[in-house]
């Protein structure tokens, strides 16, 4: 049982342990990933209301610990504690699933998702499809949901979703099959649907798809970056959950833990999301120019980088505690933000360890580039109006699909001429 | 047959007819709790997917009786009463109000007192059309300008505050000029504020007016013509979006509104977006009237000579200004006693809302929330 549980630990084993068939180091990555996710989904709840509340002159939550940092506890609690409501008239084993479902097709899609090398709990031959045909269920949870409630705006709001879904995966996939055509160039022809063959064939290639064949990968890439908005309904197409019109789109009737599970789902949507769109055209887990600035000494800089982060954002907590006003009430708050920051120090120091240093590299830089993304929706929501449905469709079928066609006949060419 | 309205309701409700595909209706019922009814509007929408068949307005669930309330007050103690009408511009209903007494006792405000109420008048309309916009932007989905228009109306709010002790409800005026003096200091804190929110005028445009997904959600959005505007009594930037010229403070100036040099945006399609360029100007053409009434403004005497007890002779009047939100109107009809024999108003929202229907029709369920929030109607303002 021992050798079993060490044998991945092997310095020879250069593999996923999906891979290496080692059931027990695969159950401790999904641990891994699953709390990962729902913590950057807990964080992800604080940063979106605070960089939301800053893009609108307003300060955001304050009141449930400093800055208002257990606000997310608090929420998390209250949604716990409410009523379980099921309306009346309900399909309510249909309703009961829609939940779990949308949860378990975005869950599944992490399987494949390579935060380093080694980093994932498997790799498939099939990743980058198995990823698209898991993502596209959620589709069936938010049809199932709106379909159960029994009620006008949840019905109105699965449609809307299905059927935008459903044409954004149409440019999605396109922009996709655009970044496997470039992994297909090298010296064999063979290309690759491998998550980690793709971030790979980035590395042997010396470019990011992004700035393949410039600017097509550029294009495919900025279709998928606003496909996947569409996907995830964030606005400015967050049409079926459109507060103004469908008050809540297809989780109108839903409330308390089970609301609080379409959250967790599309929050973690968007992460998933966002991870494609890293691994496919901004090189997954490798650092920024990994041939250019080879040298040790650019390793060791770029080693430095998760330390400094932590360091840089316990720098900023130290300050906010410094600024606290000096009454007795904020005291205990001052020494809270302070206690918070000295934890994110340590974990700083941490990371400065040589062993950790190394072996934290990729993840780092994978959820740094996912990061970009997340801040992106937010920035996204606080910007723009939200699109009207036939405009939506519009935008899908006339804009996206032609260009995403386009680049990909293009990129075709172009591997011709330089195969 | 509970509901009292299907009986009477141009809907149909209950008839069943097939559309494509033979297909029912749907029959949405939006409000009088939705977060895009600006209150409790309720509409009943009848729907072939996403387009509109046909809508209906019910009303009335923030009547309060306020005309009747005026058969029992006298004429000053009724004053207060008409801010809560339009309460997002009190100053106006106010304004109105007074006026219409005052020409009933043929009494005339002093200058002074006028200049003050054009002041106090036209920071409200901006501070209404801030409002507007930013519940009008918010429905549209872009989050943000909301909470830029209500950190400028805090502004005005506060100069509101200082002169009479009120932020909404002002009840600044009294029949026969106004009650209070302007504080140390007024002049220059409306000038520091025009001089601020000019700038943040800007601000909005650039988030929206070039916009294209704002652009696309209000363009050819609720055409309305000025035909359809003067048959259906709608006033107002709705009036002057579809290329009618008419603005009552130059149509038939009131207060000292023939004083001052100002321009009457109009547009030329009659749609939302023609509508949102409509008030944006008319918010400049304000800080342009502002500015001159604080440059201009007389020294003098605040109040006419109106007796204590005001007890106008037998007869009627109508009197209307110009409101933010269209024509403000009031008629009284006096029987020589201290109370009003019958206060009617005629409210700008109310009139406007009547509207919808024909603006809404063929268009998709979206075009609902923005179509209301263009109209810019006050619940409070449309049931009284």
């Amino acid at each position: 049982m021992l050798n079993y549980v060490t044998s991945y630990l092997d310095k020879n084993v250069q593999v996923t342990p999906g891979q290496a068939g080692n059931l027990f180091w695969a159950l401790v990555y999904i641990l891994c990933v699953f709390g990962g996710v729902s913590l950057v989904v807990v964080c992800m709840n604080w940063l979106e209301r605070k960089i939301l509340a800053h893009m609108q002159v307003r300060i955001g939550p304050m009141r449930v610990g400093p800055h208002g940092l257990l606000q997310p506890i608090a929420d998390a609690l209250k949604l716990i504690l409410k009523e379980d409501i099921i309306p009346e008239g309900a399909d309510t084993v249909v309703f009961w699933f829609a939940p779990l479902i949308i949860l378990l097709a975005v869950f599944s899609v992490y399987c494949v998702i390579p935060f380093g090398p080694t980093h994932a709990i498997t790799d498939m031959n099939i990743g980058l499809l198995f990823m698209l045909g898991v993502s596209s269920l959620g589709v069936l949870g938010i049809v199932m949901a709106g379909w159960a409630s029994n009620s006008h705006y949840p019905l109105i709001g699965a449609l809307r979703s299905s059927a935008q879904m459903v044409s954004y995966e149409v440019a999605m996939g396109l922009a996709v099959v655009s970044a496997v055509l470039m992994t297909s160039l090298n010296a064999q022809g063979t290309g690759t649907l491998s998550m980690i063959g793709i971030v790979q064939a980035q590395q042997s290639q010396h470019v990011w798809f992004a700035f393949k064949f410039f600017p097509l990968g550029l294009i495919a890439f900025v279709v998928f970056a606003i496909a996947m908005v569409a996907e995830t309904n964030r606005a400015p197409f967050d049409l079926p959950e459109a507060e103004s019109e469908l008050t809540a789109g297809f989780h109108t009737e839903y409330s308390g833990l089970r609301w609080s599970l379409f959250m967790l789902g599309e929050y973690a949507g968007m992460i998933a999301v966002s991870s494609i769109a890293t691994t496919l055209w901004l090189g997954g887990w490798m650092r920024p120019f990994p041939n250019l600035l080879r040298a040790p000494a650019w390793d060791m800089a770029f080693s430095l980088f998760p330390a400094l982060t932590f360091f840089g954002l316990a720098g900023l907590t130290f300050y906010g505690a410094a600024r606290m006003a000096k009454t007795s009430f904020f005291r205990l708050q001052a020494m809270g933000l302070a206690g918070f920051g000295g934890v994110l120090g340590l974990i700083g120091l941490i990371l400065l360890l040589p062993p950790v240093r190394t072996g934290i590299q990729d993840i780092y830089w994978f959820v740094a580039k996912i990061a970009g993304f997340l801040y992106l929706f937010i920035w996204y929501r606080a910007t723009f109006p939200r699109y009207r449905f036939d405009q939506l469709m519009k935008v899908g079928w006339k804009v996206l699909l032609p260009v995403g066609l386009g680049v990909l006949i293009l990129t075709a060419a172009a591997g011709v001429v330089a195969g | 047959m509970n509901d009292p309205n299907s009986a009477v309701s141009p809907l149909d409700l209950e008839a069943k007819e097939s559309t494509f595909l033979d297909a029912n209706e749907l029959i949405l019922n939006m409000g009088p709790q939705h977060p895009a009814t600006h209150g409790v509007l309720r509409v009943i929408l009848k729907l072939d997917g996403e387009k509109v068949l046909g809508l209906e307005c019910i009303i009335g669930y923030l009547h309060r009786g306020v005309e009747k309330i005026a058969e029992n007050r006298t004429y000053a103690m009724f004053n207060p009463y008409v801010d809560r009408m339009d309460y997002v511009a009190a100053v106006s209903n106010g304004l109105g109000y007074c006026e219409a007494v005052e020409k009933l006792l043929n009494v005339e405000a002093p200058p002074r007192a006028n200049y003050i109420r054009v002041i106090l008048a036209e920071l409200n309309r901006i501070a209404s059309h801030q409002l507007w916009l930013g519940t009008h932007a918010l429905d549209i989905g872009a989050m943000t300008p909301l909470f830029y228009t209500f950190r400028d109306r805090e502004e005005i709010l506060k100069i509101f505050e200082k002169y009479c002790g009120a932020r909404l409800t002002t009840h600044a005026f009294r029949i026969g000029g106004c009650q209070y003096e302007t504080y140390d200091g007024f002049e220059q804190d409306v000038r520091k504020f025009l001089d601020f929110v000019g700038p943040k005028i800007d601000e909005y445009e650039e988030l929206l007016t070039t916009n294209r997904i704002w652009v696309r959600r209000t363009r050819d959005v609720g055409v309305i013509s000025g035909k359809d505007c003067i048959a259906l009594g709608v006033t107002g930037p709705v009036l002057r979006a579809s290329g009618v010229k008419w603005d009552l403070r130059k149509a038939q100036p009131y207060a000292t509104y023939k004083d001052f040099d100002f321009e009457i945006p109009t547009g030329t399609n009659g749609d939302t977006y023609d509508r949102y360029l409509v008030r944006m100007a008319e918010m400049r053409q304000s800080i342009r009237i502002i500015r001159q009434a604080v440059d201009g403004i007389p020294s003098g005497p605040i109040m006419a000579k109106v007796p204590k007890v005001i007890k106008p002779p037998v007869g009627e009047i109508y009197h209307s200004i110009e409101a933010p939100k269209g024509e403000l109107g009031y008629f009284i009809a006096s029987d020589g006693s201290t109370q009003p024999y019958r206060v009617r108003v005629r409210p700008p929202s109310f009139v406007n809302l009547q509207a919808l229907d024909l603006m809404c029709k063929d268009q998709l369920v979206a075009d609902v929330i923005a179509v209301i929030g263009t109209l810019d109607i006050v619940l409070g303002e449309v049931d009284r």
